[in-house]
């Protein structure tokens, strides 16, 4: 395990402009702005408009950590606690999950609760108590 | 016009992520472990995400129209059934093991770092076999009507 610091102010200015991302797609496309089917409609389009949008999103998205090591000097943290192995199995599970869930954080968790969607309340209510779940057999139950 | 609004929409979604911690693992997994390393920040990033698409969607919606497209392609669904939770319940259990959500690996992805990539690869590989579970589980509900 490794300790983080509390960043409150960061995370905060973080979360509003993931939320400003999200209200200048709808504003703009008219669209959700769901990192798994953004993902999912770059990967298997459906046609070529469907699939450019999702395309610029993306790109802009990886951007992101490359803005921010322009201002910065440094790119975000990334710090990673867990084997190549169980990486491997926890993204398998969690593009089942999404898939069959109809979408994540971003999908049910931002855009969904904010139009208060009861199918969007419902999915983040589960996904963090199964994450919540998880992390503690991972940690204090099956880990040292 | 419109590709590059959709590429602003994605930077900046991208860099939130990048500077609220939701693209590091072990913050993400600190957030969940209030038991062990406990780090609330990943709720002012809810927090802060959520009011601001809460009134910012407020004022779009209430336009006939997006500026770029002819309508708004919103989700309509409001049934509740067992893909939805279950999958979502499924979604928990990767997310508390890998510590990476699609929405914080996406933009993770500009970094370059290898465990990134290991993740996204996956990610896609469970996106694909579930969407080929789905097919085959439609083809058999056809076969059978």
């Amino acid at each position: 395990m490794i300790e983080t610091a509390f960043t409150p102010l960061q995370s905060l200015g973080g979360g509003a402009l993931i939320g400003l991302g999200a209200v200048l797609l709808m504003a703009t496309m008219g669209r959700v702005m769901g990192a798994t089917g953004i993902l999912a409609g770059v990967v298997q389009p459906s046609s070529l408009s469907d699939w450019s949008w999702r395309a610029a999103v993306l790109v802009g998205m990886i951007s992101g950590p490359l803005v921010v090591l322009l201002f910065t000097g440094e790119f975000p943290a990334i710090q990673v606690p867990i084997s190549t192995t169980m990486m491997i199995i926890g993204g398998f599970i969690v593009g089942i999950g999404v898939t069959f869930g109809s979408g994540c954080t971003s999908g049910h968790g931002v855009c969904g609760m904010a139009r208060l969607s009861p199918r969007s309340i419902v999915a983040t209510l589960t996904f963090m108590i199964t994450t919540g779940i998880t992390v503690y057999v991972v940690r204090h139950v099956l880990g040292s | 016009m419109k590709l590059f609004f959709a590429y602003l929409s994605g930077l900046i979604f991208g860099v939130g992520i990048s500077i609220s911690g939701m693209a590091n693992p072990a913050k993400v997994l600190n957030f969940f472990d209030i038991a062990g390393t406990w780090d609330p920040s990943l709720a002012f990033v809810m927090g802060g995400a959520l009011i601001v698409t809460f009134i910012g969607y407020r004022f779009v919606l209430k336009r006939p129209t997006p500026f770029m497209e002819k309508g708004f392609q919103l989700p309509t669904r409001r049934d509740l059934d067992l893909p939805l939770v279950g999958g979502s319940a499924v979604f928990g259990i990767g997310w508390g093991i890998a510590g990476f959500c699609p929405g914080g690996a996406l933009p993770a992805l500009g970094t370059g770092r290898t465990e990134v990539l290991i993740f996204v690869a996956a990610l896609l590989a469970g996106i694909l076999a579930a969407k080929f579970i789905q097919s085959m589980l439609a083809n058999r509900a056809t076969a059978q009507a």
